[in-house]
């Protein structure tokens, strides 16, 4: 349901943003766009050669591990733990901005304090379970996980899984990273002496992006 | 540039939709609940070979796109914008349909020919096939 705007609005004619948002904000869209077709390259270019293998390995006797119970057979459990923290990590952001909007500087303080506290322990969970899969012989150019069918693999499947897992990792990081600075400017005060939060917003665009993509690639890589 | 700020004033006070906080919340429950329906079938699927992979696969391939959906359309707020605004979003994001499908295909297509043609590759890459017609090796039994 888009926003209900009078018949006769002259959105091009000049004097205003003909998309009715802030041009950082419309930049930060346009960013998210091509970071999408970045991921979208990479978790595609996966699904091209794992459509061109015979085979490939299980995932759910891959990811079967979970810290302190180690080799149980419960597949996925640990992997469900990090996008829980990543799902209630972007609730909390949603909040900061809604804070933000009603111009509620220690609202957006405490939420922002909760989406970083999320943000550090998936990065945490990530640490762990690459170190885990690192012990277990899997590395770029080592898979010690053979195909779902007992045939020898070849190292397509952790070359991808670093790499795609990685990048989205970082981008995690550098998530917490600008969280941290606008948290740091809220409590400044900057953004009250500027009159708007939507600074807030924009750091929150970019860490739902985040999440959007942690969705894609647990479904690419611990479902399919 | 006086004239660009008053605009940009104009533009964020024009976002007259404010935050729900129930909408969040029920957002939050919807993905949780999806994500939670996911791991069940995964398991399922582990422990009883039910339902079969590739319709599976399509169960997760809607479920995730109804995620990004939610996630997009709430938490980023797209749907609260103004037509043009997401359709500027939404159109250049169709090009994905043609990107995976010509993708997979494609990949799909290498893998058929090789087969066809490699017979090495063919022989080395299938599982090995004892005289009793049984699999010499089982997933389970590597390490």
């Amino acid at each position: 349901m888009a926003q209900v705007v009078p018949a006769n609005q002259k959105w091009w004619a000049g004097g205003r943003s003909p998309f009715n948002v802030e041009y950082g904000k419309l930049m930060m869209w346009y960013f998210l766009m091509s970071d999408a077709f970045t991921f979208g390259a990479f978790l595609i270019s996966y699904g091209t050669i794992r459509f061109s293998s015979n085979s490939w390995p299980d995932p759910n006797f891959v990811f079967r591990s979970f810290p302190g119970i180690g080799e149980m057979n419960i597949p996925l459990a640990f992997v469900s733990l990090m996008t829980f923290i990543l799902i209630m990590s972007s609730v909390t952001m949603v909040l900061a901005v809604a804070a933000g909007h009603s111009k509620d500087r220690k609202g957006v303080i405490k939420w922002m304090l909760w989406t970083i506290v999320g943000g550090i322990a998936f990065l945490g969970c990530q640490a762990w379970e690459w170190t885990h899969l690192y012990h277990q012989g899997a590395w770029w150019g080592s898979n010690p996980f053979p195909n779902i069918d007992g045939t020898p693999s070849t190292t397509n499947f952790t070359n991808f899984f670093f790499t795609i897992t990685g990048f989205h990792g970082f981008h995690v990081f550098s998530g917490v990273v600008i969280n941290i600075i606008m948290l740091i400017m809220t409590m400044r005060g900057v953004f009250d002496r500027r009159g708007h939060y939507l600074m807030i917003e924009k750091a929150g665009l970019y860490w739902h992006f985040v999440d959007l993509v942690w969705v894609f690639v647990f479904t690419c890589f611990y479902l399919l | 540039m006086e004239k660009m700020h008053t605009t940009g004033g104009a533009a964020a006070h024009a976002e007259e939709h404010s935050f729900d906080k129930k909408a969040i919340w029920r957002t939050f429950w919807i993905l949780l609940i999806i994500t939670v329906v996911e791991l069940a079938l995964a398991i399922l699927e582990f422990e009883t070979g039910f339902p079969p992979k590739f319709i599976l696969n399509g169960i997760f391939a809607i479920l995730t796109l109804a995620k990004a959906f939610y996630i997009i359309a709430e938490f980023m707020h797209l749907r609260h914008e103004i037509k043009n605004m997401i359709m500027t979003i939404a159109l250049p994001a169709l090009l994905f349909i043609w990107f995976i499908i010509a993708f997979l295909w494609d990949g799909d297509s290498y893998k058929n020919l090789r087969n066809r043609y490699d017979r090495y590759h063919k022989e080395s890459t299938q599982p090995q096939k004892a005289p009793d017609g049984k699999e010499t090796q089982k997933p389970g039994e590597l390490h």
